[in-house]
C-alpha cells in the first residue's frame, strides 16, 4: 500500500506471502515504484506483518497491531474494539484517541481462531473460500462443530460428510466454532464500543454478521479490511518521513 | 502420574542406597573429589570467571550492563554445592525438598539439600530440559506435568542431567505451599526411591492466616522434627537452629533490599539479575556464606549506582515480569526488551523470596516457619496477588506489566486474565499476555512473543 503527502491511498498491491519474503518484497516494492514512478530508496517504507524483520528495503518496522489500529483509525474516525482476523492469527484491539493501540489480545499457538481454520476447513469441503460466507449465511440450521483443533475439526467434519450431512450446516457450525473463539477474547479485553472489523476474513460476510449477533453489537468494516495493516503501516511511514504531516505514534 | 515402578535399571543414575553409617570408599571419595580436587577447582574457575567480568566491565557500555561482577562467585558456590551433592551419599545425609519447604530443620541437622526445581531450572537455563522432558515423556508421563517435574523425572529415569549426578536422596520434604503437584511428584519419587516422604501442608490463605491454621502448620513442622533426626542419626539442637534461623533471616533481607534497588531510576539491576542471582537464596538458605554473597552483591549494585550505571541504557520504560522466567530464552528475552528502552526492574516472582523476611523471627524459629511458610504468594489468593502486583507497580513507579502465562505453573498463571484486566483499568498501564513455559521450549513461540513485545512497547511509545 502506498500513500501521498495527504495519506491518500494511490496504489495497492496484493500477494499471497511466500516462504521467500526478502526477494518476493523487494519485487513487489519495485513493481509499484515503477507504476507509481518514484524511487524507493527516497521514501520510508514500514514493513509489517509477521515477516516484517525479514523486508530488507523497510526502514522500519512496526507490528500490525498498531498498523491496523492506524489503519482503521483513519478511515473509521473512531475509537473502539478492532477485530482482526487474518490468515496466521486473530487479534482484539482496543483502539484510544488518535488510534493509540490501549489493549490487544492475541490467539495464541492455535490455529483454530483464525482465517487458516476455515481456509482449511473449506478446501476439505470443496468449496470456494468466497462462496463459505453466503452458503454458511444461507444455511437453515447449523451441526456443531465441538472440536478446538483445526486438525480435529477436519475429522470432525470428515465423519459429519460421511453421514450424509448438508454442506451448509456444517460451514454454519464453523463459522460458529471461530466466532465463539474471537468472541470469548473480545470478551476477556472487554468491548468498548463500537466494533469494528479487519483481516481477510472480515470480507467473509457469515463471520461480520454472526459475531455482531454473538456480541450484540453493529460491526462497522472499512472498505478494504485485508489491506487495513499495510495502510496503517503506510500512515505511519509517512509520519516518519521529512513530507509527514499530522501524523505520528503519539499525537 | 502413577506409571507402574520402574526396573531397578532405570534409576541406576541415583546412587544406591547405604545402609546406615559412613562408607569409607564414598567418603575417600568425597574427601578427594569434592575437597582436594573439585573446591581448588571451582575458586580457581571463579578467579578466571572475575577476571573475564571485570574487563567487561571496563569497556564502554552497550545497550545492557555486562553481568555483576559477583555472578562469578554466585556460580562457585552452586556449582560446589552439586559437587558436593554429587559425592554425598555414604558421607552425608541427603534430602530432596520444594522449593517452598521449612529446611532451616534439615539444614540445623546437617542434610545437604537438592531443590528438584532449581535443579530443572538450570538444565533449563542451559538448554538441556527438553531433552530430558522427553525422557519422562516417554516413560508416560504428560506434557501436560509441569516442566519442572518432567525434568526432575527424566533426569531421575535416565541419568540426563548438567551437574555430573544427583545423589540419591535419605529423605523427601515436600511441602505444598507452591502448588499441588509437588505433592504427587514426590509421592512418584517417595516410591520409585523407596524413601520417606515428608509432606507439609498449608492451607491456601484466602485471608490472612488463622490461629489455627498456623498452629496447624507448625505441629506438622513439629512432627516432621523426629522423623529428620532419625535419618539423620542425631538430634536437633535449638542453638543451632537458631543460627540457621538468623542466617536465613539475613540473607532474605538483603535480598529484598538488592531487589529494592530496583527503584531507582535508573535500575541499576534488571528482574534477570535477579533470576540469575537467586539460586543461593533458594538452594544455600540457612548458610553463613549465603549471607555474606548477598551483602556483597548488594555492595556491587550500590557501586553501580555510585557510578551511574544503568542496568539498561536508556532505560525509558519500568515494567514488572509476572511469574516464573522463561529459563531456555533469558538472554533473548533481555535483549528483546532493551531493545525497546524497556527495562525489567522487578519481578513478583523473585521477590516472593524476599518480602516475607519481616515476618521472620529467629527467637522462635518454628512458630515463625510455621507463619512464613503458609505465606509464599503462590499460597495467596489471587486478590492478594493482585494487590502485592499493584504496590509493586506504585513502589517501583512502572509503566506496565508483563504476564508470562506459564504453560507449567498453573497455580502461578490463575486468574492472570483477570490480573491483567484490573491493572489496566485501575491503574491505566499497558499490561500483556505473554504465552510460554518455563522450562520446556516447545511451548514457546518466538515470532508471536516478537509481535505482543513489540506491540506492547508500542503502546507504551
Amino acid at each position: 500500500m502506498a500513500v501521498d503527502s495527504t495519506g491518500a491511498i494511490v496504489g495497492s498491491r496484493l500477494e499471497t506471502a511466500l516462504p521467500r519474503i526478502e526477494d518476493q518484497t523487494s519485487d513487489l516494492l519495485d513493481a509499484m515504484a515503477a507504476s507509481l514512478h518514484f524511487e524507493v530508496a527516497s521514501i520510508p517504507v514500514v514493513a509489517t506483518g509477521y515477516g516484517r524483520k525479514l523486508v530488507r528495503r523497510a526502514s522500519r518496522q512496526v507490528t500490525e497491531i498498531t498498523c491496523h489500529a492506524r489503519g482503521v483509525f483513519e478511515l473509521l474516525k473512531h475509537e473502539g474494539t478492532l477485530v482482526d482476523v487474518g490468515g496466521q492469527d486473530s487479534k482484539v484491539i482496543v483502539i484510544g484517541p488518535q488510534g493509540r493501540v490501549i489493549d490487544f489480545t492475541m490467539n495464541d499457538k492455535c490455529a483454530a481462531g483464525t482465517g487458516r481454520f476455515l481456509e482449511h476447513t473449506a478446501a476439505r469441503l470443496g468449496v470456494n473460500l468466497e462462496e463459505i460466507g453466503p452458503r454458511a449465511l444461507g444455511a437453515p440450521r447449523e451441526e456443531a462443530i465441538t472440536s478446538t483443533c483445526t486438525v480435529f475439526a477436519e475429522s470432525e467434519i470428515i465423519s459429519l460428510l460421511a453421514h450424509n450431512v448438508e454442506i451448509g450446516p456444517i460451514l454454519k457450525g464453523l463459522h460458529r466454532s471461530l466466532v465463539s473463539r474471537v468472541s470469548a477474547m473480545v470478551r476477556a479485553v472487554g468491548i468498548r464500543p463500537p466494533l469494528m472489523l479487519s483481516g481477510g476474513v472480515a470480507r467473509n460476510d457469515a463471520f461480520r454478521v454472526m459475531l455482531g449477533d454473538t456480541l450484540e453489537q453493529p460491526v462497522q468494516l472499512p472498505d478494504e479490511p485485508q489491506l487495513m495493516g499495510a495502510f496503517g503501516a503506510a500512515l505511519l511511514g509517512l509520519s516518519f518521513s521529512a513530507v509527514g504531516a499530522g501524523f505520528s505514534l503519539r499525537e | 502420574m502413577n506409571p507402574p515402578p520402574p526396573p531397578p535399571s532405570q534409576i541406576s543414575n541415583i546412587e544406591p542406597r547405604k545402609s546406615g553409617g559412613l562408607s569409607l570408599i564414598s567418603v575417600a571419595s568425597y574427601v578427594f573429589n569434592y575437597q582436594l580436587v573439585g573446591k581448588p577447582f571451582l575458586a580457581y574457575q571463579r578467579h578466571q570467571d572475575e577476571r573475564k567480568l571485570k574487563a567487561l566491565k571496563q569497556k564502554p557500555q552497550q545497550l545492557l550492563a555486562p553481568p555483576l561482577v559477583r555472578t562469578a562467585r554466585m556460580k562457585e558456590m552452586m556449582s560446589r554445592h552439586y559437587l558436593q551433592a554429587r559425592y554425598a551419599n555414604g558421607v552425608r545425609k541427603v534430602a530432596w525438598v520444594t522449593s517452598g519447604a521449612p529446611v532451616e530443620i534439615l539444614q540445623a541437622l546437617g542434610f545437604v539439600l537438592i531443590y528438584p526445581e532449581n535443579h530443572a531450572a538450570l538444565c533449563g537455563a542451559r538448554k538441556k530440559a527438553e531433552e530430558i522432558c522427553t525422557e519422562a515423556e516417554n516413560a508416560g508421563y504428560s506434557r501436560d506435568l509441569c516442566s519442572y517435574a518432567r525434568t526432575d523425572l527424566g533426569t531421575l529415569l535416565s541419568g540426563k542431567t548438567i551437574v555430573g549426578r544427583l545423589p540419591r536422596p535419605d529423605l523427601l520434604l515436600c511441602c505444598n505451599n507452591i502448588c499441588q503437584t509437588v505433592h504427587l511428584w514426590y509421592r512418584v519419587l517417595a516410591s520409585r526411591m523407596k524413601v520417606p516422604l515428608v509432606l507439609i501442608d498449608t492451607p491456601f490463605l484466602y485471608e490472612p492466616a488463622q490461629p489455627h491454621q498456623i498452629e496447624f502448620v507448625k505441629r506438622q513442622i513439629e512432627e516432621m522434627i523426629p522423623v529428620a533426626e532419625r535419618v539423620a542419626g542425631k538430634s536437633l539442637s535449638m542453638a543451632r537452629l537458631k543460627e540457621v534461623a538468623r542466617y536465613s533471616k539475613d540473607a532474605a533481607e538483603l535480598w529484598l533490599e538488592i531487589l529494592n534497588r530496583g527503584r531507582q531510576k535508573p535500575s541499576p539491576i534488571t528482574a534477570f539479575d535477579g533470576f540469575t542471582n537467586m539460586g543461593p537464596i533458594v538452594d544455600l538458605r540457612g548458610e553463613a556464606e549465603t549471607v555474606e554473597f548477598y551483602r556483597s552483591l548488594l555492595e556491587e549494585i550500590d557501586e553501580r549506582i555510585a557510578a551511574g550505571i544503568p542496568a539498561v541504557k536508556g532505560e525509558k520504560y519500568r515494567v514488572l515480569w509476572d511469574n516464573l522466567p522463561i529459563w531456555y530464552r533469558m538472554g533473548w528475552l533481555s535483549k528483546t526488551l532493551g531493545k525497546q528502552g524497556i527495562n525489567l526492574v522487578a519481578s513478583d516472582y523473585t521477590y516472593a523470596w524476599g518480602e516475607l523476611a519481616p515476618m521472620m523471627d529467629v527467637e522462635k524459629p518454628l512458630d515463625t516457619a510455621a507463619r512464613v511458610y503458609l505465606h509464599p504468594i503462590l499460597n495467596r489468593s489471587t486478590g492478594d496477588k493482585l494487590r502485592s502486583m499493584k504496590r509493586m507497580v506504585k513502589d517501583f513507579d512502572l509503566h506496565g506489566v508483563i504476564l508470562h502465562s506459564d504453560r507449567s505453573c498453573k497455580p502461578y498463571s490463575l486468574g492472570q486474565i483477570d490480573q491483567r484486566d484490573r491493572l489496566t483499568k485501575d491503574l491505566g498501564l499497558a499490561a500483556v499476555l505473554l504465552e510460554a513455559d518455563h522450562n520446556d521450549p516447545r511451548a514457546f513461540s518466538e515470532e508471536q512473543a516478537l509481535g505482543r513485545i513489540e506491540a506492547f512497547a508500542e503502546m507504551l511509545h
